[in-house]
């Protein structure tokens, strides 16, 4: 029995994306999930599924009992921050094609930017008494303690074998703030950026500039998952999960898979390739993609990884316009996590299905390949989704 | 670096601190199979034993890539600092943070031969470090 369009994206709904909510993160968790019970026209005591991540500070059971939700039949949370966004669909389509529930919300809520910001040195990440705090004790005591500084270790070495320039990172942060900048939820809204900004902006972590960087966010976004015939009979296009993936490599760590022969991603590779054999899709038939953005040079080894290009070739890949509206591969039409706010890539699902009703303010034509792709989190054990029309 | 981040560490992980403390880089070496490992684990991924010991590397290895750490601030540390991740002639690799360089001159530190040394933080810690070699 395969997943491929047995369920939909029926409801999406958020919060305004800021730099101090102003209220807790449960009451945004309650908020994003109400919206987007109210975008499908489904009551909370409907909702029988729950999913959601770690490092969301929100319980599945108080977000029920806030909504007033009855009997939940199903509740997952999945490891790994942000690698996760696209695991909790994939958790709730499986969840509804097999019947184990009937209507499953995912959601994703924090304030990352007025409460524990994820940009500064994760303390807590090192402290944790587990094996994921063992893997950090050979990092973060030597300095190497942020989501920049593992990311920079990476783009380094990735330079070096490639001939890939901060200039080449630059096309991303430029396409990114492009498509931001038409946004009114974005950032980077009215605020478009050149290829000489990114490269003025200040240095972060050698080789990595600010404009490299998301921006820590306040925020809450969340996702409705209901059967495909059902979806059928509600008011919003729905979006079917053609394919859902999640992915871990040979010698996996958390940030900083630094240890095995080549230097990469491979963790997205096994997301693409898990895409591709259940939608039975190619890289060719995506008229545009989300891909996470939490930094700029992920972007360019998810092209690879994900069959956009070859090895070492997303450097000439992204020049020339080619991944904005209008070029050959658009992403992020939202503005990402670098234009719009990093809501953990929970932000990027919500632009794919808009992208599928067509109601985004960057809209790409999905008449002829009704096809999105969306990653989750780089660096870290990760997952994927293809959305269709 | 009093208030540098602090380690954990269980049975699994404990020589190699002890090492450091001791003035030695310490690599996992399976008893089955011989193969070297860092990070190290309970397991030889390569024969699956149990059976498991240390040696002292040699402590010479290659830069295989580096950053200069500039924001935000890093505890126990000044900032701008260079972290460097760095084959062992053994294979493994280890990162440490590297000292004697200036972060605002350098050139391209990749390919660079290193050796270890060691800073002590306290009686309870000591942390590997790089120099070039």
């Amino acid at each position: 029995m395969g997943l491929s369009n047995k369920a939909a994206i029926v409801g999406i709904g958020a919060t305004e994306f800021s730099k101090e909510s102003g209220r807790s993160e449960l009451q945004l968790a309650v908020e994003a999930v109400g919206h987007a019970l109210r975008d499908c026209g489904i009551a909370p005591s409907e909702v029988d599924g729950l999913t959601t991540f770690t490092m969301d500070n929100n319980s599945e059971i108080a977000v029920a009992r806030e909504l007033g939700m009855g009997d939940l039949r199903f509740f997952s949370r999945i490891n790994y921050g942000g690698g996760a966004a696209c695991g909790t669909i994939q958790q709730a389509a499986m969840a509804v094609a097999t019947g184990v529930a009937d209507v499953v919300v995912a959601y994703r809520a924090f304030n990352e930017r007025s409460g524990m910001r994820f940009g500064q040195v994760s303390s807590w990440a090192n402290a944790q008494v587990n094996t994921n705090g063992l893997d950090n004790a050979w990092s973060y005591p030597m300095g190497l303690s942020t989501p920049a500084g593992t990311v920079a270790m990476q783009a380094r070495r990735y330079m070096h074998e490639y001939g890939a320039t901060s200039e080449d990172f630059g096309r991303v942060a430029v396409a990114d703030r492009r498509h931001a900048a038409t946004n009114p939820q974005a950032f980077f809204h009215g605020k478009p950026i050149t290829l000489e900004d990114h490269q003025a902006s200040r240095m972060i972590v050698d080789p990595l500039h600010l404009l490299d960087c998301c921006q820590e966010t306040d925020g809450g976004q969340a996702f409705v998952v209901v059967s495909a015939e059902r979806a059928r009979d509600l008011p919003q296009v729905p979006a079917y999960i053609t394919a859902a993936a999640q992915g871990s490599g040979a010698d996996q760590f958390v940030m900083t898979s630094y240890y095995r022969d080549d230097i990469g991603i491979p963790e997205i590779g096994v997301v693409g390739r898990e895409l591709w054999r259940q939608s039975g899709l190619r890289p060719d038939d995506m008229p545009m993609a989300v891909l996470y953005d939490h930094f700029t040079p992920y972007v360019l080894m998810q092209l690879e990884e994900l069959g956009f290009c070859g090895r070492g070739e997303a450097k000439d890949f992204v020049k020339d316009g080619a991944i904005e509206v209008g070029g050959r591969l658009p992403l992020n039409t939202h503005g990402g996590q670098l234009g719009e706010a990093y809501l953990h890539g929970m932000n990027g699902i919500a632009e794919a299905v808009r992208q599928v009703r067509g109601t985004s303010v960057n809209p790409v034509s999905l008449d002829e390949k009704p096809h999105v792709l969306v990653t989750a989190g780089t660096g870290v054990p990760t997952s994927g989704l293809i959305l269709s029309r | 670096m009093s208030g540098v981040l602090r380690p954990q560490h269980n049975r699994d992980t404990a020589y190699f601190w002890e090492g450091t403390a001791a003035g030695e880089l310490r690599l996992q070496k399976c008893n089955a199979c011989g193969a070297l490992r860092h990070p190290p684990g309970p397991a030889c991924p390569e024969c699956g034993a149990l059976d498991r010991g240390h040696v002292r590397a040699s402590g010479e290895g290659e830069i295989f890539s580096w950053v200069v750490h500039r924001h935000p601030q890093v505890p126990g540390r000044q900032t701008p600092f260079v972290i460097a991740l760095v084959t062992l002639s053994e294979g493994p690799r280890v990162l440490g943070e590297l000292l004697g360089v200036d972060p605002d001159t350098t050139d391209d530190l990749i390919g660079a031969r290193v050796r270890i040394d060691f800073q002590r933080v306290d009686d309870e810690l000591t942390l590997p470090v790089w120099r070039l070699a």
